[in-house]
Protein backbone atom coordinates (compact mmCIF):
# COMPACT_ATOMS: atom_id res chain seq x y z
CA UNK A 1 0.00 0.00 0.00
CA UNK A 2 1.57 3.71 -0.86
CA UNK A 3 -0.49 7.08 -0.22
CA UNK A 4 -1.53 9.29 -2.70
CA UNK A 5 -2.13 12.80 -2.61
CA UNK A 6 -5.39 13.98 -4.49
CA UNK A 7 -5.50 17.91 -5.66
CA UNK A 8 -8.84 19.41 -6.32
CA UNK A 9 -8.71 22.41 -8.65
CA UNK A 10 -11.43 24.52 -9.87
CA UNK A 11 -14.94 23.14 -10.14
CA UNK A 12 -18.61 24.81 -9.76
CA UNK A 13 -19.60 26.27 -7.05
CA UNK A 14 -23.42 26.72 -7.24
CA UNK A 15 -25.90 29.47 -6.24
CA UNK A 16 -28.68 28.25 -5.20
CA UNK A 17 -28.89 26.86 -1.52
CA UNK A 18 -30.64 23.84 -2.69
CA UNK A 19 -27.89 23.09 -5.53
CA UNK A 20 -25.57 23.86 -2.85
CA UNK A 21 -26.61 21.25 -0.40
CA UNK A 22 -27.33 18.57 -3.45
CA UNK A 23 -23.23 19.15 -4.64
CA UNK A 24 -22.08 18.33 -1.16
CA UNK A 25 -24.23 15.36 -0.27
CA UNK A 26 -22.20 13.98 -3.61
CA UNK A 27 -19.33 14.99 -1.83
CA UNK A 28 -20.60 13.07 0.94
CA UNK A 29 -20.92 9.54 -0.48
CA UNK A 30 -17.75 9.74 -2.35
CA UNK A 31 -15.76 10.05 0.63
CA UNK A 32 -18.29 7.99 2.38
CA UNK A 33 -17.72 5.05 0.11
CA UNK A 34 -13.71 5.65 0.44
CA UNK A 35 -13.70 5.26 4.18
CA UNK A 36 -15.44 2.54 3.84
CA UNK A 37 -12.75 0.70 1.77
CA UNK A 38 -10.02 2.03 4.20
CA UNK A 39 -8.99 4.55 1.60
CA UNK A 40 -9.41 7.44 3.36
CA UNK A 41 -6.58 8.73 5.61
CA UNK A 42 -7.01 12.59 5.77
CA UNK A 43 -7.99 15.81 3.75
CA UNK A 44 -8.73 19.65 3.99
CA UNK A 45 -10.03 22.69 2.38
CA UNK A 46 -8.01 25.27 1.43
CA UNK A 47 -9.22 28.95 1.35
CA UNK A 48 -9.33 31.03 -1.80
CA UNK A 49 -7.08 33.56 -0.52
CA UNK A 50 -3.20 33.76 -0.10
CA UNK A 51 0.10 34.96 -0.94
CA UNK A 52 3.18 33.98 -3.74
CA UNK A 53 6.91 34.61 -3.25
CA UNK A 54 8.62 34.46 -6.20
CA UNK A 55 11.51 35.50 -4.36
CA UNK A 56 12.22 36.38 -0.85
CA UNK A 57 11.88 40.30 -1.36
CA UNK A 58 10.03 40.11 -4.63
CA UNK A 59 6.27 40.81 -5.43
CA UNK A 60 4.12 38.99 -3.06
CA UNK A 61 0.35 39.20 -4.63
CA UNK A 62 -2.87 39.08 -2.16
CA UNK A 63 -4.84 35.88 -3.64
CA UNK A 64 -6.50 34.65 -5.83
CA UNK A 65 -3.11 34.26 -7.66
CA UNK A 66 -4.69 31.93 -10.64
CA UNK A 67 -7.11 31.32 -12.85
CA UNK A 68 -9.92 30.21 -11.15
CA UNK A 69 -9.72 26.84 -12.41
CA UNK A 70 -6.42 26.59 -11.56
CA UNK A 71 -6.59 27.21 -7.79
CA UNK A 72 -6.27 24.21 -5.60
CA UNK A 73 -9.42 23.95 -3.38
CA UNK A 74 -8.30 21.10 -1.24
CA UNK A 75 -6.62 17.56 -0.81
CA UNK A 76 -7.27 14.41 0.29
CA UNK A 77 -4.55 11.92 1.64
CA UNK A 78 -5.38 8.03 0.17
CA UNK A 79 -4.05 4.80 0.38
CA UNK A 80 -3.96 3.27 -3.09
CA UNK A 81 -2.04 -0.11 -3.96
CA UNK A 82 -1.17 1.71 -7.68
CA UNK A 83 -1.30 4.78 -9.05
CA UNK A 84 -3.92 3.54 -11.36
CA UNK A 85 -6.13 2.79 -8.63
CA UNK A 86 -5.70 5.54 -7.28
CA UNK A 87 -6.70 7.38 -10.03
CA UNK A 88 -9.54 4.95 -10.40
CA UNK A 89 -10.50 6.07 -7.18
CA UNK A 90 -10.50 9.44 -8.28
CA UNK A 91 -12.96 9.01 -10.97
CA UNK A 92 -16.15 8.78 -9.08
CA UNK A 93 -15.48 12.55 -7.81
CA UNK A 94 -17.62 14.92 -8.23
CA UNK A 95 -16.08 17.79 -8.90
CA UNK A 96 -15.44 16.52 -12.24
CA UNK A 97 -19.73 17.67 -12.64
CA UNK A 98 -18.59 21.30 -12.44
CA UNK A 99 -15.73 21.05 -14.83
CA UNK A 100 -13.07 20.50 -12.09
CA UNK A 101 -9.84 18.41 -12.06
CA UNK A 102 -8.32 15.95 -9.61
CA UNK A 103 -4.61 15.80 -9.70
CA UNK A 104 -3.34 12.75 -8.40
CA UNK A 105 0.26 11.95 -6.95
CA UNK A 106 2.39 9.62 -5.14
CA UNK A 107 3.36 10.35 -1.78
CA UNK A 108 7.44 10.10 -2.04
CA UNK A 109 8.12 7.81 0.46
CA UNK A 110 11.59 9.07 2.52
CA UNK A 111 13.06 6.00 3.42
CA UNK A 112 12.87 3.04 0.68
CA UNK B 1 -13.03 14.16 10.11
CA UNK B 2 -14.22 12.49 13.13
CA UNK B 3 -16.65 9.32 12.34
CA UNK B 4 -19.45 11.11 13.51
CA UNK B 5 -18.72 13.99 11.25
CA UNK B 6 -18.38 12.02 8.01
CA UNK B 7 -21.81 10.17 8.53
CA UNK B 8 -23.99 12.90 9.59
CA UNK B 9 -26.18 13.47 6.69
CA UNK B 10 -27.95 17.15 6.69
CA UNK B 11 -31.61 17.39 7.10
CA UNK B 12 -33.72 18.13 4.16
CA UNK B 13 -33.15 21.42 2.67
CA UNK B 14 -31.08 22.58 5.55
CA UNK B 15 -28.89 24.86 3.15
CA UNK B 16 -32.49 26.22 1.97
CA UNK B 17 -33.63 26.99 5.23
CA UNK B 18 -30.49 28.56 6.93
CA UNK B 19 -30.21 30.69 4.46
CA UNK B 20 -33.51 32.35 5.19
CA UNK B 21 -32.56 32.42 8.06
CA UNK B 22 -29.27 34.07 8.15
CA UNK B 23 -30.95 36.56 5.62
CA UNK B 24 -33.51 37.74 8.20
CA UNK B 25 -30.90 37.69 11.28
CA UNK B 26 -28.79 39.77 8.67
CA UNK B 27 -31.24 42.35 7.84
CA UNK B 28 -31.78 42.96 11.35
CA UNK B 29 -28.10 44.12 11.39
CA UNK B 30 -27.80 45.98 7.91
CA UNK B 31 -31.29 47.29 7.22
CA UNK B 32 -33.82 46.69 3.84
CA UNK B 33 -32.20 49.01 2.60
CA UNK B 34 -28.74 46.76 2.05
CA UNK B 35 -30.54 43.52 1.22
CA UNK B 36 -28.17 43.04 -1.54
CA UNK B 37 -25.06 42.87 0.52
CA UNK B 38 -27.22 40.96 3.19
CA UNK B 39 -27.66 38.07 0.18
CA UNK B 40 -24.09 38.61 -0.72
CA UNK B 41 -23.01 38.13 3.04
CA UNK B 42 -25.45 35.10 3.68
CA UNK B 43 -24.26 33.82 0.06
CA UNK B 44 -20.55 33.99 0.76
CA UNK B 45 -21.38 31.81 4.57
CA UNK B 46 -23.14 29.28 2.51
CA UNK B 47 -20.16 29.00 -0.38
CA UNK B 48 -17.82 28.94 2.96
CA UNK B 49 -19.72 25.65 4.50
CA UNK B 50 -19.95 23.99 1.43
CA UNK B 51 -16.38 24.24 0.56
CA UNK B 52 -15.38 23.31 4.19
CA UNK B 53 -18.10 20.20 4.14
CA UNK B 54 -17.37 18.69 1.10
CA UNK B 55 -13.35 17.89 2.01
CA UNK B 56 -13.98 17.90 5.60
CA UNK B 57 -17.16 16.50 6.35
CA UNK B 58 -20.58 17.87 8.38
CA UNK B 59 -19.39 19.25 11.78
CA UNK B 60 -21.31 18.27 14.98
CA UNK B 61 -23.89 21.30 14.96
CA UNK B 62 -23.74 22.60 11.50
CA UNK B 63 -26.49 25.49 12.26
CA UNK B 64 -24.05 26.96 14.73
CA UNK B 65 -21.05 26.49 12.22
CA UNK B 66 -22.43 28.33 9.94
CA UNK B 67 -24.24 31.38 12.42
CA UNK B 68 -19.99 31.35 13.35
CA UNK B 69 -19.13 32.06 9.97
CA UNK B 70 -22.02 34.32 9.23
CA UNK B 71 -21.30 36.53 12.41
CA UNK B 72 -17.62 36.58 10.97
CA UNK B 73 -18.30 37.78 7.30
CA UNK B 74 -20.97 40.45 9.36
CA UNK B 75 -17.82 41.58 11.25
CA UNK B 76 -15.86 42.13 8.11
CA UNK B 77 -18.64 44.16 6.29
CA UNK B 78 -18.86 46.35 9.69
CA UNK B 79 -15.76 46.91 9.83
CA UNK B 80 -14.43 47.93 6.27
CA UNK B 81 -17.51 49.15 4.60
CA UNK B 82 -18.86 52.52 4.53
CA UNK B 83 -22.09 50.98 5.01
CA UNK B 84 -21.25 51.31 8.92
CA UNK B 85 -22.23 54.63 9.36
CA UNK B 86 -25.62 53.70 8.61
CA UNK B 87 -26.28 50.96 10.59
CA UNK B 88 -27.70 50.90 14.33
CA UNK B 89 -23.88 51.73 16.70
CA UNK B 90 -24.74 48.51 18.92
CA UNK B 91 -23.23 46.70 15.91
CA UNK B 92 -20.19 48.18 15.62
CA UNK B 93 -19.47 47.15 19.70
CA UNK B 94 -19.71 43.75 18.51
CA UNK B 95 -16.17 44.77 16.78
CA UNK B 96 -13.65 43.00 19.11
CA UNK B 97 -15.68 41.17 21.70
CA UNK B 98 -15.14 37.87 22.19
CA UNK B 99 -18.28 35.84 20.48
CA UNK B 100 -20.86 34.69 22.67
CA UNK B 101 -20.74 38.33 24.58
CA UNK B 102 -21.60 40.88 22.02
CA UNK B 103 -24.97 42.31 20.72
CA UNK B 104 -24.44 40.58 16.90
CA UNK B 105 -24.05 36.82 18.53
CA UNK B 106 -27.76 37.70 20.74
CA UNK B 107 -29.00 37.57 17.28
CA UNK B 108 -28.30 33.67 16.53
CA UNK B 109 -30.13 32.59 19.49
CA UNK B 110 -33.65 30.72 18.21
CA UNK B 111 -35.71 32.82 19.87
CA UNK B 112 -34.02 35.87 17.91
CA UNK B 113 -34.07 33.88 14.55
CA UNK B 114 -37.30 33.59 15.03
CA UNK B 115 -38.27 37.33 15.61
CA UNK B 116 -36.38 37.77 12.52
CA UNK B 117 -38.38 35.70 10.27
CA UNK B 118 -41.21 37.18 11.56
CA UNK B 119 -40.31 40.43 10.63
CA UNK B 120 -39.05 39.35 7.37
CA UNK B 121 -42.94 37.46 6.11
CA UNK B 122 -44.59 40.88 7.43
CA UNK B 123 -42.36 42.58 5.47
CA UNK B 124 -42.55 40.18 2.29
CA UNK B 125 -46.24 40.78 2.73
CA UNK B 126 -46.50 44.51 3.15
CA UNK B 127 -49.55 45.17 1.44
CA UNK B 128 -47.84 48.09 -0.27
CA UNK B 129 -45.94 44.88 -2.40
CA UNK B 130 -47.63 43.89 -5.29
CA UNK B 131 -48.80 40.29 -5.00
CA UNK B 132 -46.46 38.89 -7.43
CA UNK B 133 -43.80 40.55 -5.82
CA UNK B 134 -45.06 39.21 -2.18
CA UNK B 135 -44.61 35.87 -3.41
CA UNK B 136 -41.41 36.00 -5.38
CA UNK B 137 -39.77 37.57 -2.64
CA UNK B 138 -40.87 35.36 0.17
CA UNK B 139 -39.39 32.50 -1.96
CA UNK B 140 -36.36 34.12 -2.23
CA UNK B 141 -35.54 35.61 0.84
CA UNK B 142 -37.31 33.28 3.62
CA UNK B 143 -37.29 29.87 2.02
CA UNK B 144 -33.70 30.40 -0.26
CA UNK B 145 -34.67 29.80 -3.48
CA UNK B 146 -32.67 31.12 -6.07
CA UNK B 147 -33.69 32.63 -8.91
CA UNK B 148 -34.48 30.44 -11.48
CA UNK B 149 -35.77 27.87 -9.18
CA UNK B 150 -38.70 30.66 -7.99
CA UNK B 151 -38.94 30.98 -11.93
CA UNK B 152 -39.71 27.08 -12.37
CA UNK B 153 -41.82 26.92 -9.37
CA UNK B 154 -44.36 30.01 -10.29
CA UNK B 155 -44.20 28.83 -13.87
CA UNK B 156 -42.96 31.86 -15.26
CA UNK B 157 -39.34 33.28 -16.49
CA UNK B 158 -36.47 34.33 -14.82
CA UNK B 159 -36.45 38.05 -15.96
CA UNK B 160 -39.70 38.00 -14.52
CA UNK B 161 -38.65 37.22 -11.15
CA UNK B 162 -35.82 39.59 -11.38
CA UNK B 163 -38.29 42.13 -11.91
CA UNK B 164 -40.50 41.36 -9.43
CA UNK B 165 -38.04 41.26 -7.07
CA UNK B 166 -36.61 44.57 -8.06
CA UNK B 167 -40.05 46.27 -7.93
CA UNK B 168 -40.41 44.77 -4.30
CA UNK B 169 -36.51 46.15 -2.91
CA UNK B 170 -37.77 49.24 -4.57
CA UNK B 171 -40.64 50.09 -2.69
CA UNK B 172 -38.72 49.21 0.50
CA UNK B 173 -36.93 52.52 -0.21
CA UNK B 174 -39.86 54.66 -1.49
CA UNK B 175 -41.83 53.83 1.41
CA UNK B 176 -39.26 53.63 3.60
CA UNK B 177 -40.69 50.33 5.00
CA UNK B 178 -39.37 49.39 8.04
CA UNK B 179 -38.33 45.75 8.85
CA UNK B 180 -40.70 45.34 11.87
CA UNK B 181 -43.47 43.49 12.89
CA UNK B 182 -46.33 45.91 13.55
CA UNK B 183 -48.42 46.60 16.58
CA UNK B 184 -51.79 46.28 17.46
CA UNK B 185 -54.60 47.19 14.89
CA UNK B 186 -51.98 47.44 12.06
CA UNK B 187 -50.70 43.98 13.31
CA UNK B 188 -54.29 42.63 12.74
CA UNK B 189 -54.48 44.33 8.78
CA UNK B 190 -51.41 42.87 8.35
CA UNK B 191 -51.58 39.53 9.72
CA UNK B 192 -54.48 39.09 6.91
CA UNK B 193 -51.96 40.00 4.32
CA UNK B 194 -49.75 37.40 5.71
CA UNK B 195 -52.02 35.21 5.33
CA UNK B 196 -53.06 35.39 2.05
CA UNK B 197 -50.14 35.26 0.64
CA UNK B 198 -49.51 32.04 2.51
CA UNK B 199 -52.50 30.71 1.05
CA UNK B 200 -51.48 31.85 -2.57
CA UNK B 201 -48.30 30.20 -2.21
CA UNK B 202 -49.41 27.06 -0.82
CA UNK B 203 -52.27 27.02 -3.50
CA UNK B 204 -49.77 27.84 -6.01
CA UNK B 205 -47.54 24.55 -5.33
CA UNK B 206 -51.03 22.31 -4.98
CA UNK B 207 -52.82 23.15 -7.88
CA UNK B 208 -52.54 19.84 -10.12
CA UNK B 209 -51.21 21.69 -13.40
CA UNK B 210 -47.64 20.38 -12.97
CA UNK B 211 -47.85 18.09 -10.66
CA UNK B 212 -45.06 16.07 -11.92
CA UNK B 213 -42.72 19.37 -10.69
CA UNK B 214 -40.97 17.94 -7.32
CA UNK B 215 -40.95 21.99 -6.50
CA UNK B 216 -44.48 22.61 -6.42
CA UNK B 217 -44.55 20.36 -4.07
CA UNK B 218 -41.91 22.49 -1.98
CA UNK B 219 -44.25 25.06 -2.08
CA UNK B 220 -46.65 23.53 -0.15
CA UNK B 221 -44.35 22.81 2.30
CA UNK B 222 -42.94 25.68 2.66
CA UNK B 223 -46.14 27.60 3.19
CA UNK B 224 -46.79 24.70 6.08
CA UNK B 225 -43.53 25.84 7.34
CA UNK B 226 -43.95 29.64 7.63
CA UNK B 227 -47.24 28.79 8.88
CA UNK B 228 -46.05 26.89 11.58
CA UNK B 229 -43.49 29.88 12.25
CA UNK B 230 -46.38 32.27 12.91
CA UNK B 231 -48.73 29.99 14.86
CA UNK B 232 -45.68 29.34 17.14
CA UNK B 233 -45.07 33.15 17.43
CA UNK B 234 -47.23 34.73 20.19
CA UNK B 235 -47.37 37.84 17.89
CA UNK B 236 -49.00 36.11 15.08
CA UNK B 237 -50.72 33.04 16.59
CA UNK B 238 -54.47 33.25 16.39
CA UNK B 239 -57.32 30.97 15.47
CA UNK B 240 -57.23 32.39 11.93
CA UNK B 241 -53.83 31.22 11.82
CA UNK B 242 -54.50 28.00 13.18
CA UNK B 243 -57.14 27.79 10.88
CA UNK B 244 -54.99 28.47 7.44
CA UNK B 245 -52.46 25.56 8.75
CA UNK B 246 -55.28 22.85 9.38
CA UNK B 247 -56.14 23.69 5.57
CA UNK B 248 -53.10 23.27 4.29
CA UNK B 249 -51.90 20.31 6.53
CA UNK B 250 -55.88 18.72 5.53
CA UNK B 251 -54.73 19.12 1.63
CA UNK B 252 -51.18 18.01 2.12
CA UNK B 253 -52.39 14.66 3.79
CA UNK B 254 -53.69 13.84 -0.06
CA UNK B 255 -50.26 14.55 -2.27
CA UNK B 256 -48.88 11.25 -2.41
CA UNK B 257 -52.69 9.79 -3.48
CA UNK B 258 -53.25 12.38 -6.18
CA UNK B 259 -51.64 10.97 -9.09
CA UNK B 260 -51.12 6.95 -10.16
CA UNK B 261 -47.85 4.99 -10.82
CA UNK B 262 -47.56 6.56 -14.18
CA UNK B 263 -48.00 9.71 -12.85
CA UNK B 264 -51.71 10.46 -14.03
CA UNK B 265 -54.03 12.62 -11.78
CA UNK B 266 -56.53 10.73 -9.78
CA UNK B 267 -59.56 12.93 -9.18
CA UNK B 268 -60.56 12.43 -5.07
CA UNK B 269 -63.06 9.35 -5.57
CA UNK B 270 -60.87 7.53 -7.47
CA UNK B 271 -58.35 8.03 -4.96
CA UNK B 272 -56.95 5.50 -2.75
CA UNK B 273 -57.49 6.78 0.84
CA UNK B 274 -54.92 4.44 2.32
CA UNK B 275 -52.49 6.67 0.77
CA UNK B 276 -53.59 9.74 2.43
CA UNK B 277 -50.67 11.02 5.06
CA UNK B 278 -52.72 9.97 8.69
CA UNK B 279 -49.88 11.91 10.39
CA UNK B 280 -50.73 14.99 8.47
CA UNK B 281 -54.39 14.65 8.71
CA UNK B 282 -54.30 14.08 12.48
CA UNK B 283 -51.92 17.20 13.16
CA UNK B 284 -54.57 18.88 10.50
CA UNK B 285 -57.33 17.85 12.74
CA UNK B 286 -55.20 19.14 15.99
CA UNK B 287 -54.69 22.73 14.14
CA UNK B 288 -58.53 23.00 13.85
CA UNK B 289 -59.32 22.11 16.94
CA UNK B 290 -56.98 24.66 18.30
CA UNK B 291 -58.66 27.22 16.00
CA UNK B 292 -62.24 26.86 17.34
CA UNK B 293 -62.14 29.87 19.60
CA UNK B 294 -62.79 33.35 19.44
CA UNK B 295 -65.92 35.05 17.64
CA UNK B 296 -64.45 35.19 14.24
CA UNK B 297 -64.93 32.20 11.83
CA UNK B 298 -62.92 33.04 8.75
CA UNK B 299 -63.08 31.58 5.25
CA UNK B 300 -60.47 29.22 6.47
CA UNK B 301 -61.72 28.02 9.27
CA UNK B 302 -65.00 26.84 6.77
CA UNK B 303 -62.31 25.98 3.97
CA UNK B 304 -60.61 23.61 7.06
CA UNK B 305 -63.50 22.26 8.16
CA UNK B 306 -64.55 21.12 4.24
CA UNK B 307 -61.43 19.90 3.94
CA UNK B 308 -61.77 17.63 7.45
CA UNK B 309 -65.17 16.31 5.90
CA UNK B 310 -63.12 14.43 3.15
CA UNK B 311 -60.24 13.30 5.36
CA UNK B 312 -62.30 11.79 7.68
CA UNK B 313 -64.55 10.16 5.52
CA UNK B 314 -64.14 6.11 5.06
CA UNK B 315 -64.92 6.47 1.56
CA UNK B 316 -66.06 9.02 -1.20
CA UNK B 317 -69.47 7.47 -0.92
CA UNK B 318 -69.59 8.00 2.76
CA UNK B 319 -68.49 11.82 2.71
CA UNK B 320 -71.43 13.92 4.42
CA UNK B 321 -71.92 16.24 1.82
CA UNK B 322 -74.94 17.76 3.49
CA UNK B 323 -72.58 19.26 5.77
CA UNK B 324 -69.95 20.27 3.28
CA UNK B 325 -73.16 21.81 1.31
CA UNK B 326 -73.66 23.81 4.80
CA UNK B 327 -70.32 24.86 5.02
CA UNK B 328 -70.10 26.28 1.39
CA UNK B 329 -73.15 28.21 1.96
CA UNK B 330 -71.19 30.03 4.52
CA UNK B 331 -68.03 30.35 2.47
CA UNK B 332 -69.61 31.50 -0.48
CA UNK B 333 -71.95 34.42 2.24
CA UNK B 334 -68.50 35.45 3.87
CA UNK B 335 -66.20 35.24 0.72
CA UNK B 336 -68.45 35.45 -2.49
CA UNK B 337 -65.96 34.28 -5.27
CA UNK B 338 -66.81 32.26 -8.42
CA UNK B 339 -64.67 29.55 -7.75
CA UNK B 340 -65.88 29.24 -4.44
CA UNK B 341 -69.46 28.98 -5.89
CA UNK B 342 -67.84 26.36 -8.60
CA UNK B 343 -66.70 23.93 -5.54
CA UNK B 344 -70.04 24.73 -3.93
CA UNK B 345 -72.22 23.40 -7.23
CA UNK B 346 -70.10 20.30 -7.17
CA UNK B 347 -71.66 19.49 -3.34
CA UNK B 348 -74.74 20.62 -4.81
CA UNK B 349 -74.45 17.64 -7.33
CA UNK B 350 -73.63 15.21 -4.50
CA UNK B 351 -76.36 16.17 -2.61
CA UNK B 352 -79.27 17.09 -5.12
CA UNK B 353 -78.13 15.67 -8.31
CA UNK B 354 -75.95 16.23 -11.34
CA UNK B 355 -79.12 18.91 -12.87
CA UNK B 356 -79.03 20.68 -9.65
CA UNK B 357 -75.44 21.13 -10.63
CA UNK B 358 -75.64 22.20 -13.34
CA UNK B 359 -78.14 24.84 -12.06
CA UNK B 360 -75.99 26.26 -9.34
CA UNK B 361 -73.01 26.54 -11.77
CA UNK B 362 -75.39 28.73 -13.62
CA UNK B 363 -76.56 30.99 -11.03
CA UNK B 364 -72.51 31.64 -10.23
CA UNK B 365 -72.45 35.55 -9.79
CA UNK B 366 -69.70 36.61 -12.61
CA UNK B 367 -70.01 32.87 -14.04
CA UNK B 368 -68.47 34.26 -17.12
CA UNK B 369 -64.89 35.43 -15.48
CA UNK B 370 -64.22 31.82 -15.24
CA UNK B 371 -64.66 31.44 -19.08
CA UNK B 372 -61.02 30.77 -19.59
CA UNK B 373 -61.64 28.06 -16.67
CA UNK B 374 -60.92 24.75 -17.34
CA UNK B 375 -62.10 23.51 -14.15
CA UNK B 376 -65.48 24.96 -14.90
CA UNK B 377 -65.82 23.05 -18.13
CA UNK B 378 -64.64 20.05 -16.97
CA UNK B 379 -67.04 20.34 -13.92
CA UNK B 380 -70.10 20.87 -16.50
CA UNK B 381 -68.72 18.08 -18.70
CA UNK B 382 -68.78 15.54 -15.32
CA UNK B 383 -72.43 16.86 -14.92
CA UNK B 384 -73.84 16.15 -18.17
CA UNK B 385 -72.00 12.68 -18.28
CA UNK B 386 -73.28 11.76 -14.66
CA UNK B 387 -77.13 12.97 -16.27
CA UNK B 388 -76.49 10.48 -19.52
CA UNK B 389 -76.04 13.40 -21.97
CA UNK B 390 -72.58 12.13 -23.47
CA UNK B 391 -72.71 15.12 -26.35
CA UNK B 392 -72.74 17.75 -24.11
CA UNK B 393 -70.49 16.69 -21.56
CA UNK B 394 -68.13 15.18 -24.85
CA UNK B 395 -68.83 19.15 -25.82
CA UNK B 396 -67.49 20.47 -22.39
CA UNK B 397 -64.74 18.31 -22.27
CA UNK B 398 -63.59 19.42 -25.07
CA UNK B 399 -63.64 23.01 -23.87
CA UNK B 400 -61.89 22.72 -20.96
CA UNK B 401 -58.98 21.08 -22.98
CA UNK B 402 -59.08 24.28 -24.79
CA UNK B 403 -58.41 25.95 -21.68
CA UNK B 404 -55.53 24.23 -20.04
CA UNK B 405 -51.97 23.12 -21.51
CA UNK B 406 -51.20 20.98 -18.60
CA UNK B 407 -50.17 17.33 -20.21
CA UNK B 408 -51.70 15.88 -16.84
CA UNK B 409 -55.14 17.67 -17.07
CA UNK B 410 -55.06 16.79 -20.77
CA UNK B 411 -54.77 13.14 -20.09
CA UNK B 412 -57.53 13.20 -17.34
CA UNK B 413 -59.87 15.04 -19.66
CA UNK B 414 -58.98 12.33 -22.47
CA UNK B 415 -59.82 9.64 -20.05
CA UNK B 416 -62.93 11.57 -19.69
CA UNK B 417 -64.02 11.79 -23.71
CA UNK B 418 -63.31 7.93 -23.02
CA UNK B 419 -65.89 7.48 -20.71
CA UNK B 420 -68.37 9.51 -22.70
CA UNK B 421 -67.87 7.27 -25.59
CA UNK B 422 -68.80 4.20 -23.35
CA UNK B 423 -71.62 6.25 -22.25
CA UNK B 424 -73.00 6.59 -26.02
CA UNK B 425 -72.37 2.46 -26.83
CA UNK B 426 -74.62 1.87 -23.54
CA UNK B 427 -77.21 4.10 -25.26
Amino acid sequence: MSNFMFLFRGGETPTSPERMQAQMQKWMNWIQKLRNDGKYIAGDPLQGTGKVLRSPNKVITDGPFAEGKEIVGGYFLVRAETIDEAADMAKDCPIFEGGGSVEVRPVQVINP
Amino acid sequence: MSDAASIHNLVDHFFRHQSGKLVAVMTRVFGLHNLELVEDVVQAALVQALEAWKIHGVPEDPAAWMYRVARNKALDVIRHRDVADRLNPEWTRSIGRDEGSDPLSRLFLSHEIADSQLRMIFTCCHPELPEESQIALTLKTLCGFSTPEIARALLTTEANVKKRIARAKRKFLDEEIKFEVPSGEALKARLGSVHTVLYLLFNEGYSSSQPHELIRRDLCEEAVRLCLLLFDHPASTNPETAALLALMLLHASRFDARLDESGNILLLEEQDRGRWNQKLIERGIYYLNESASGDHISRYHLEAAIAAHHSIAAGFGETNWTAILLLYDDLTQLHPSPIHELNRAIAVAQVSGPDAGIAAVQRIKGLESLDDYHLLHATLGEFHRRAGRAAEARRSFRRAMECTVSVSEQRLLERKLHDCAALEDLT
